[in-house]
């Protein structure tokens, strides 16, 4: 399949590809960011995460449409108010959900399957009956418009030069927020030993509700982020919620390195191989791939050692 | 075999009278009391009782929640649909196309020979065999990948779910091998009987339920056997089942197998009367749809499950009938409520509220335990590779 194309053209086949990829990439680590810490550390698992994903977009195309109408002169900047506004929207969504269903059933993970697909049912739904069935899309300011050359054949996106800056400077924040603040530690004490957190002192219950909600809101800057690269609709949300569960359980599902590191390694290997073969059978690969190394290294790629 | 008083053969007195009733509703209640296309619904709705059924032994039961059901529902249901198919496209009724005698969602998409792993299916003892082992080989293939590496719980859960979805991308994208996301529509005969009239699918109809019924008799008897105590002892304490020195992932491939096989037969039944097969039965949501059947029903309880089966379908049916956007809230929250409020579905408000009223009725089944042993809190499932 490669004697067609000739070194170079191969070269920026690649590069091309690659890019992307690399957009892809950015997506799924910032689902995967919210569901790393939702799944990983609280082992809740939450099918519903693509539909907090999605209200994350919804906040966003009414805060440019608002910004369009009302006040047009400051429509270069919406974009990074529209993601604080998804950030807490989701978030506090994702808080009175876990007040009201997800607390009950943290000794049953598989019924929190259940119950959250029900919860992604009924989103759906709302968003159908309040937002229309159609596909919005947001429109981009003109600093994000256009392309930056980089060779004569190759260009990059700037919007998605954007998303790949914001997803990196996301998954920092919550590095940062997760291993080297105090509240990072004790989402940690709790994960790794409930019962001995609770005994020093660390409510146990407000941490659960925090974490969750900062996976939820983390989810809904995704959404936003979503935006700037395609349209969103009340189902968009579920496409990615099988690839997204995979990338956290192949990249072990409490490491967010190895959730980092996953996320790269699945959306380059279909966004380069969709080039050579069709979309869909790029897809069955990734996925037959993915699934077969998880059967042969169920942990995961990366594991935190821990004495149970 | 067993030396549990009050046994005949694997049956308990009450089970025997929930059979009886069951049967009595499905042979004589529902055929006289609706008419015919509101029979062939119930006759669809049954096919996925298989499933449920298969759902009750192995979640249920064994603590394997799979949420990939549909991919062996949808290979039965191929299976089936290839061999009409192919009776369906013989060279005289195919005589217009660039290829006759191959079916015609191939000849659209310019093949022009039968593709090497549809030959077999030209014979219907190959297809009734294949029916049975083909999931039943691929949930082995797989059950062993998973569970001789303690992969369980959660993990497989979305192991499987991913699944589903590859088959889905797999059956559209080979549009010219399996009909892509139409399917494999327009079968006509089976063995030249007609299966699009009234009659044969009212007789398809008993022929279902017949099934269903021997499928019931085997799930009780499994669950009646030592097999069966040592599928709930993994659930509860997997471990000390190790310890005790049986082989705990044997016992797991087994009924994920069977259960496989259970929802292929619903599959090749619902290919039969309803007369075609389509991706859309395989996927993730009709998968995950088929556990709530099993969750509504009771997932402790095998004639639950097939009650719940019919009364979300039907709810399903009526809802959308009538208010279409109504019916995603009332699945969202029947997911819930079986969660949260009643967690043993059905059977378990059935054994909580009115098995005891019912008891003084008929005082030979009043004599047992009233209370039957209150079920684990379900979805204890063994954790994940540890």
């Amino acid at each position: 399949m490669f004697s067609d194309y000739s070194l170079a053209e191969l070269g920026s086949i690649f590069i091309m590809q690659g890019f992307a990829g690399l957009i892809l990439f950015s997506v799924f680590v910032l689902m995967a960011l919210g569901l790393a810490i939702i799944f990983g550390q609280m082992g809740v698992i939450n099918m519903a995460h693509g539909e907090f994903m999605i209200l994350g977009a919804y906040v966003t195309y009414f805060t440019s449409q608002l910004f369009l109408h009302y006040i047009p002169s400051l429509f270069g900047i919406y974009f990074f108010i529209a993601m604080i506004l998804a950030f807490f929207a989701s978030g506090a969504l994702g808080m009175a959900v876990e007040w009201l269903m997800i607390r009950r059933l943290y000794k049953r993970p598989l019924d929190t399957l259940l119950a959250t697909w029900g919860l992604s049912l009924i989103l759906q739904q709302v968003y159908r009956s309040v937002f229309g069935p159609r596909e919005v899309g947001v429109e981009l300011p003109n600093w994000m418009m256009g392309s930056l050359p980089v060779t004569e054949v190759v260009e990059v996106q700037i919007n998605g030069l954007f998303v790949m800056g914001l997803t990196i400077a996301i998954t920092i924040a919550v590095a940062l927020l997760m291993y080297k603040s105090a509240w990072g530690k004790q989402v940690r004490a709790v994960v790794q030993n409930r019962v001995m957190a609770g005994a020093v002192g660390i409510n146990t219950e407000k941490i659960d509700r925090y974490t969750f909600g900062l996976g939820c809101g983390i989810a809904g800057v995704a959404g936003s982020a979503f935006t700037m690269i395609g349209s969103t609709g009340p189902t968009s949300g579920q496409l990615y919620i099988v690839d997204t569960f995979l990338v956290v359980v192949f990249g072990g599902a409490q490491s967010l390195l190895g959730t980092i590191a996953s996320a790269f390694t699945i959306s380059q290997a279909q966004s380069t191989m969709e080039f050579f073969l069709s979309g869909s059978m790029a897809k069955v690969l990734t996925l037959l791939g993915v699934v077969i190394i998880l059967m042969l290294r169920p942990q995961g790629l990366f594991v935190i050692k821990v004495r149970r | 075999m067993s030396k549990a008083s009050g046994r005949t053969f694997f049956l308990r007195p009450q089970d025997i009278i929930g059979i009886v009733v069951l049967a009595f509703i499905l042979v004589v209640v529902l055929p006289l009391t609706l008419d015919n296309f509101r029979l062939q619904f119930v006759g669809k709705y049954l096919t996925y009782a298989f499933v449920a059924l298969g759902l009750v032994l192995c979640w249920g039961y064994a603590g394997i929640l799979s949420l990939g059901q549909g991919v062996f529902f949808g290979l039965g249901g191929y299976c089936m649909a290839m061999f009409l198919k192919l009776e369906a496209s013989s060279p005289a009724n195919t005589k217009i196309q660039t290829t006759p005698g191959i079916p015609d969602f191939m000849d659209w998409n310019q093949i022009t020979e039968l593709p090497w792993f549809w030959e077999p299916f030209k014979s219907f003892g190959f297809t009734t065999v294949a029916v049975v082992l083909v999931p039943a080989f691929f949930a082995l293939v797989l059950g062993y990948a998973m569970f001789k590496r303690r992969v369980g719980g959660v993990y497989f859960a979305i192991i499987t779910q991913a699944l589903a979805a590859i088959m889905t991308i797999l059956i559209i994208g080979q549009q010219g091998y399996t009909g892509g996301i139409n399917g494999i529509t327009d079968l006509r005969t089976l063995h030249g009987w007609d299966i699009r009239t009234d009659s044969a699918k009212t007789i398809l109809y008993f022929v279902c339920v017949a099934l269903l019924i021997a499928c019931i008799l085997l799930a009780f008897y499994v669950k009646s056997s030592k097999l069966g105590r040592i599928l709930v002892a993994m659930r509860d304490k997997e471990d000390r089942v190790r310890f005790s020195g049986y082989d705990v992932s044997s016992f797991k491939i087994f009924v994920f197998c069977l259960a496989a096989s259970l929802s292929a037969i619903g599959g090749a039944m619902f290919t039969l009367q309803v007369g075609f097969m389509s991706p859309s039965f395989v996927g993730i949501v009709p998968s995950i749809e088929m556990v709530i059947y099993t969750a509504v029903g009771g997932r402790l309880s095998i004639l639950g499950a097939i009650y719940g089966t019919l009364v979300v379908n039907w709810a399903k049916t009526s809802f959308s009938e009538s208010f279409p956007e109504l019916w995603l809230f009332g699945l969202g929250g029947l997911f819930i409520a079986v969660v949260l409020i009643f967690p043993n579905g059905i059977a378990g408000l059935w054994q909580t509220y009115i098995a005891p009223h019912l008891g003084p009725l008929f005082g030979g089944v009043a004599k047992r335990k009233a209370t039957p042993p209150a079920p684990p809190s379900p979805g204890t499932a063994p954790a994940a590779a540890e």
